[in-house]
């Protein structure tokens, strides 16, 4: 068996762990010349410890945009978001400096790896930025390519690894200072649906081993059902919210099983 | 992020264009360069300045005819008629501190040798004046007291006028013609070089006797300067205000009134000098300091074009938790880095250049270790200053937009 059986309704569960993220009422809106395009319009929901979500919608219903306010890149016209309990209008800029270096991992539809860097050295970029010494930050980013099954082309630069294993790279890169919230905005966008799956079953590996909280924007009905909840953004507005029941979940690594593989 | 990784970082950075680092670096070693070379030109004219006076003799003093503007930068003798040959005589006879005198007078002149002319300055002076300069003769002899007496037709010509009438032969006991007059070489003075202080050839010159001068060559009885020895160093601030009183009570000049005549010491002259050299020297480090500038707005441009060509990684950076000092850093050490290095290679440029102009042209340049250090400081200031918007830019972006950018 894959799936986890669950016997505690996920609400419960939330509560119990309590919330990593909380959002209230959130509202982002853009000048544009004279008038306002609304990205947000009221969002409140709460995300638990160890949940993996997927957020989905119509291209321009706000998920980037809320996606970049949970990772601190952006913030809120109004309303409120609560990070482990702080509202995080609290927070300095150099405060937000560090939670995105230490609390949040974030990986982006385009990789975003630097060019002319390799793997290792793309992965060590933030643990360069929290000041470990060198040798700690390379054992930590040989681990973290490891973990995404990288590690032997840790001295290879982005212009040789195909857009999988770049992505896998960003993963890396997103874990490498051990955060307990994984951000990844259309981590599959740019990928063929086998190398989709297979970051699929990265992902359901780090939540269920790690315990790490994944939120993920996909438009793809079958990647968001890997995730075990599924938000659904509508013009700015969460139009549903529903938990796959725990036998409905699909595990990647079956159903890599039954798909033709690319590199033979 | 630490020290050490970002400058490892701005290396990299650096290495990886490095036609349009060197390029930018040019700048700044040209500027550098320039600097150190034009005030290791000031400063060694500075230098040949102070040697010439000290060679003078310490204790030499120069009175001139006319008025002279006080603090003024007027060296020459002034054209007024007013010393006399009788006022050379008061000053040696009334003067206890005056060691030794010399009357002197001038003329532009032509000199004719068989095929050869020359235009040059012609000197009357008296035996004393070879002393008091401590100008000896590299050949033959200067004249004495019994040739300035029966106002004999001698002549001891400069270096400069003996290479042009002469070439390879031997002056000694030929004839020259001054305006037509003959006069028979009896001596060569040694090569003095350029006079630091006015800046003219002071081999290109013809000394008679005074006496010749005034009644064979020009008929004019004033006198245009004496020099004058003090016995001592010591003794020549009293020789000055002797003079000085002498001069005015022989020329009655009243209380109030202005002398007709000036009389300079040593320090005088090595102050006027030396402050000429000094705007010298200012002049040129401000004209090479222009190329430093330039050579700043170089490296401020070249940050601006990499802060925009690589938007996108300082939006990376911003995203994972680059602080806004971490990106403020990593641009203003590559400046940095650019001014540093440019400015090293820029002062071993400087230093090659003025081994060059001192070979070429014969200058004298001193390069100076304080022009080093603080062209090696102003370098870096360069580097800052000129980065400091760049890296600021760099370290406002917004992370979203910074990655969108394409
Ligand atoms: N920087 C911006 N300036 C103006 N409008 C923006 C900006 N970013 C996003 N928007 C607008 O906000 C809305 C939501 O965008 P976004 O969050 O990117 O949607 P999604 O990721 O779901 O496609 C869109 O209408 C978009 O045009
Ligand atoms: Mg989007």
């Amino acid at each position: 068996m894959t799936t986890v059986p669950r016997s505690v309704p996920e609400t419960v569960a939330a509560k119990a762990s309590g919330a990593v993220i909380r959002v209230q009422d959130l509202h982002k809106y853009y000048v544009m010349g004279d008038n306002r395009v609304h990205a947000l319009r009221g969002v409140t929901l709460e995300i638990a410890r160890g949940e993996f979500v997927a957020v989905m919608g119509a291209s321009g219903s706000g998920k980037s945009t809320f996606m970049n306010i949970l990772g601190c890149l952006d913030k809120p016209t109004s309303g409120h978001y609560y990070l482990e309990g702080t509202d995080v209008a609290r927070f300095t800029k150099g405060d937000l400096a560090k939670i995105r270096n230490q609390r949040i991992g974030f990986v982006f539809q385009g990789f975003n790896l630097l060019a002319r860097t390799t793997a290792l050295e793309n992965t060590e970029l933030p643990a360069l930025y929290s000041r470990l010494p060198r040798e700690e930050r390379h054992k930590r980013a040989m681990e973290a390519l490891n973990m995404v099954g990288l590690a032997d082309r840790h001295d290879h630069y982005p212009s040789q690894l195909s857009g999988g294993q770049q992505q896998r790279v960003a993963i890396a890169r997103g874990l490498v200072n051990q955060p307990s919230i994984l951000l990844a905005d259309e981590p599959t966008g740019n990928l063929d649906s086998r190398t989709s799956v297979e970051i699929m079953e990265i992902f359901q590996d780090l939540n269920k081993n790690n315990g790490l909280t994944i939120i993920m924007v996909t438009h793809e009905m079958d990647i968001a059902q890997f995730a075990r909840r599924q938000i659904v953004f509508r013009d700015g507005t969460v139009r549903s919210d529903r938990y796959t029941p725990p036998n409905d979940c699909v595990d990647a690594a079956y159903v890599l099983k039954s798909m033709p593989t690319l590199e033979d | 992020m630490d020290f050490l990784s970002t400058m490892r970082l701005a290396l990299r950075a650096l290495a990886r264009n490095k036609m349009r680092s060197g390029l930018t670096m040019l700048g700044i070693i040209i500027g550098v360069g320039a600097v150190i070379a034009m005030v290791g030109i000031g400063q060694g004219a500075d230098r040949q300045i102070q040697d010439q006076i000290a060679a003078l003799g310490s204790n030499m003093l120069f009175v001139g005819s006319g008025s002279v503007n006080r603090g003024g930068m007027r060296m020459g003798s002034g054209a007024t008629k007013t010393l006399v040959q009788d006022d050379a005589a008061a000053i040696l006879r009334e003067c206890p501190q005056v060691a030794a005198g010399s009357a002197g007078t001038v003329t532009g002149a032509q000199v004719v040798h068989e095929n050869d002319n020359w235009n040059t300055q012609v000197y009357g002076v008296e035996p004393a004046y070879f002393d008091i300069r401590n100008w000896p003769p590299s050949m033959g002899v200067t004249f004495d007291q019994s040739e300035v007496d029966r106002a004999a037709n001698v002549a001891v010509i400069g270096e400069t006028v003996r290479k042009n009438l002469f070439a390879a032969a031997s002056p000694l006991g030929e004839t020259i013609r001054i305006k037509n007059l003959p006069f028979t070489v009896i001596g060569v003075l040694s090569a003095k070089g350029t006079s630091a202080a006015q800046g003219n050839d002071q081999d290109d010159a013809i000394f008679i006797p005074v006496s010749t001068h005034q009644k064979k060559l020009t008929g004019d009885t004033w006198l245009r300067f004496i020099n004058v020895s003090a016995v001592s160093q010591a003794a020549s601030v009293g020789a000055q205000g002797c003079i000085t009183a002498l001069l005015r009570d022989r020329h009655r000049i009243r209380a109030g009134q202005d002398d007709d005549f000036f009389v300079r010491n040593l320090k005088d002259m090595a102050d006027s000098a030396a402050q000429a050299s000094r705007i010298m020297t200012i002049l040129l480090a401000s004209i090479a300091s222009v190329s430093l500038l330039v050579g700043g707005i170089g490296i401020m441009n070249i940050m601006l074009v990499s802060v925009t060509e690589r938007t996108r990684e300082i939006g990376i950076r911003i995203a994972i938790g680059a602080t806004e000092q971490d990106v403020q850093r990593q641009f203003l050490i590559e400046a940095f880095v650019l001014s540093v290095i440019g400015g090293g290679i820029g002062i071993l440029f400087g230093i090659a250049s003025s081994w060059v102009i001192s070979a070429q042209f014969k200058w004298p340049v001193l390069i100076s270790p304080m022009s080093i250090v603080v062209a090696a400081l102003f370098s870096m200031a360069i580097g800052i200053f000129f980065g400091f918007y760049p890296a600021r830019k760099a370290s406002r972006l917004d992370p979203i937009e910074a990655l969108r950018y394409e």
